[in-house]
């Protein structure tokens, strides 16, 4: 007999529907791929806004005096650095230094922490810090009690502000704040998985399609548009962000993923810190670079990557990238042939398409954009 | 969604329009919308024999890749070279601008096992369902 769990939707699945969204099977989630097209909707992102439902990711609250204590022991960045209402991009680690996830950590109060995680990791997240325990906190899977939705690009902080209680130019990119959205009770995070400013609000579940609705409203003379998890890919491609399951997994450490910023050896220990310091010590074989398909052709995960005619490694991600207009991908290629501007091989079908490594991130906004005016 | 009533169609979502023994084969407008955003064509020479299904060219939406099949055995006679520099007519212009290929048709008999429009629709129908 076969025993497949139904797949899970979001409070706003009939809303996806309704909108003419095309729906597909994400890590075990029924989402919206996307709606008026993916480059339509990448194109909107990076000129005005939109609007995506990402309520799939899991929430976990860390509460109680010593959760500062086990957020340090089970993840690789620094959370002593963090002032309340700061946010910090991290990981759970394994002891072997590869990631278990990678993760936001939100310090809403001292003694309180909110962890937005992977929606195909949240089990394995929760039992993970729950294993490592031996403080006095109190770890909770909130994931259920959460709609999350982003609203990302150029006019994401105007739009926003027509439905939100607080000023949203003192909060600050990775930084959070509770306050009303369409006068229900919220956390605001001025973050983003697109290479855009932009926020993340999380809200109880029940008022989702009452602020859905209403963001698309306020936001349609600024040209917000609904965004489905098609553009957020292809958006965090050409901001070069890690997907996990792709950049990152069980097989890759943070050196290896490009990711020394987020791990703080001098904080003292953590889970993986000893490996770590020996794979430091000892150096790295592979590191993920982005490349340029410059022979035509489109790079598409798991493709052979060649160098002098020698195989090296796979794509990791690869795709079309609407903005830039180019064919870009991340790959994992020998520490001694990560240089720019070293030539590569992707075999497409029957060929070996040339490519060329690039400065990463490929797209970068122009941070000048400070006021909501 | 459109089913032009002189075309012909395969179980692959080709249609294939016939004038004497040359077959004009494309992608249809239901094809297309599952794909979504096209920007990449890849088509075979002028010179080349296919067999009935087996893949002859490929296209690429933002997110999929995707093989085109050869609808009846023939020899390709033209390709549509405009359509590789503008693969976005699959989108907008699917049984017009963004053919695909002629063909020389080897057994114009091969072509009564192709659905004609209405059965085309219908197949649709029952895959969309699914």
């Amino acid at each position: 007999m076969n025993f497949i769990s139904p797949l899970k939707k979001t409070k706003l699945n009939q809303v996806h529907k309704q909108l003419g969204a095309k729906m597909a099977e994400f890590a075990g989630w029924e989402m919206p791929i996307e709606y008026s097209g993916i480059i339509q909707e990448h194109l909107a992102v990076r000129n005005s806004a939109g609007l995506f439902d990402i309520s799939h990711m899991g929430e976990i609250t860390i509460r109680g005096p010593e959760s500062l204590e086990l957020l340090q022991e089970v993840t690789c960045n620094d959370v002593s650095r963090l002032k309340d209402g700061q946010v910090q991009y991290s990981a759970l680690l394994f002891a072997n230094g590869t990631f278990v996830d990678d993760i936001l950590v939100h310090q809403l109060s001292s003694g309180y922490y909110f962890i937005c995680v992977n929606a195909s990791n949240t089990d394995k997240d929760f039992k993970w810090i729950c294993e490592h325990n031996h403080f006095d906190a109190e770890v909770k899977d909130v994931s259920d009690q959460y709609t999350q939705l982003a609203i990302q690009g150029p006019h994401a902080c105007k739009i926003l502000q027509k439905m939100v209680d607080v000023d949203l130019t003192s909060v600050k990119y990775y930084w959070c704040q509770r306050g009303s959205v369409d006068g229900v009770e919220s956390l605001i995070s001025r973050t983003g998985y697109t290479g855009e400013d932009g926020f993340e609000i999380y809200f109880p579940p029940e008022f989702s399609a009452q602020i859905w609705t209403h963001l698309l409203e306020r936001g349609a003379g600024e040209g917000l548009l609904p965004a489905g998890l098609g553009a957020r890919n292809t958006l965090r491609l050409e901001a070069k962000m890690a997907l996990y399951g792709h950049e990152i997994s069980e097989e890759i450490t943070p050196w290896e993923a490009d990711l020394a910023w987020i791990v703080k050896l001098e904080k003292g220990d953590f889970i993986g810190r000893t490996t770590l310091v020996q794979q430091q010590q000892h150096g790295i074989n592979k590191k993920l670079v982005g490349f340029e398909m410059e022979g035509k052709g489109i790079a598409r995960e798991g493709h052979a990557v060649f160098i002098d005619g020698q195989p090296v490694g796979r794509v990791t991600s690869g795709g079309p990238a609407p903005y830039l207009r180019k064919n870009l991908g991340l790959a994992y290629v020998p520490i001694t042939h990560a240089l720019v501007g070293t030539s590569l091989e992707i075999q497409i079908r029957a060929n070996l398409v040339r490519a060329r490594i690039v400065e990463t991130p490929f797209y970068k906004r122009k941070k000048s954009r400070r006021t909501v005016s | 969604m459109k089913f032009p009533e002189d075309c012909l169609y395969t179980k692959q979502h080709e249609w294939v329009k016939v004038k004497g023994d040359t077959a004009t084969v494309g992608i249809t407008d239901y094809a297309q919308k599952e794909l979504g955003d096209v920007v990449f064509v890849e088509l075979p020479k002028v010179g080349d024999t296919f067999d009935t299904n087996e893949p002859f060219g490929n296209v690429e939406s933002v997110k999929a890749v995707s093989e085109v099949f050869c609808p009846v055995a023939g020899e390709v006679l033209e390709v549509n070279q405009d359509l590789v520099s503008s693969p976005e007519w699959v989108n907008t212009d699917p049984y017009g601008d963004a053919w695909f290929v002629k063909l020389k048709v080897t057994d114009p008999e091969e072509l009564k096992e192709l659905f004609n429009s209405e059965e085309y629709e219908e197949y649709v129908a029952e895959e969309s369902a699914e």
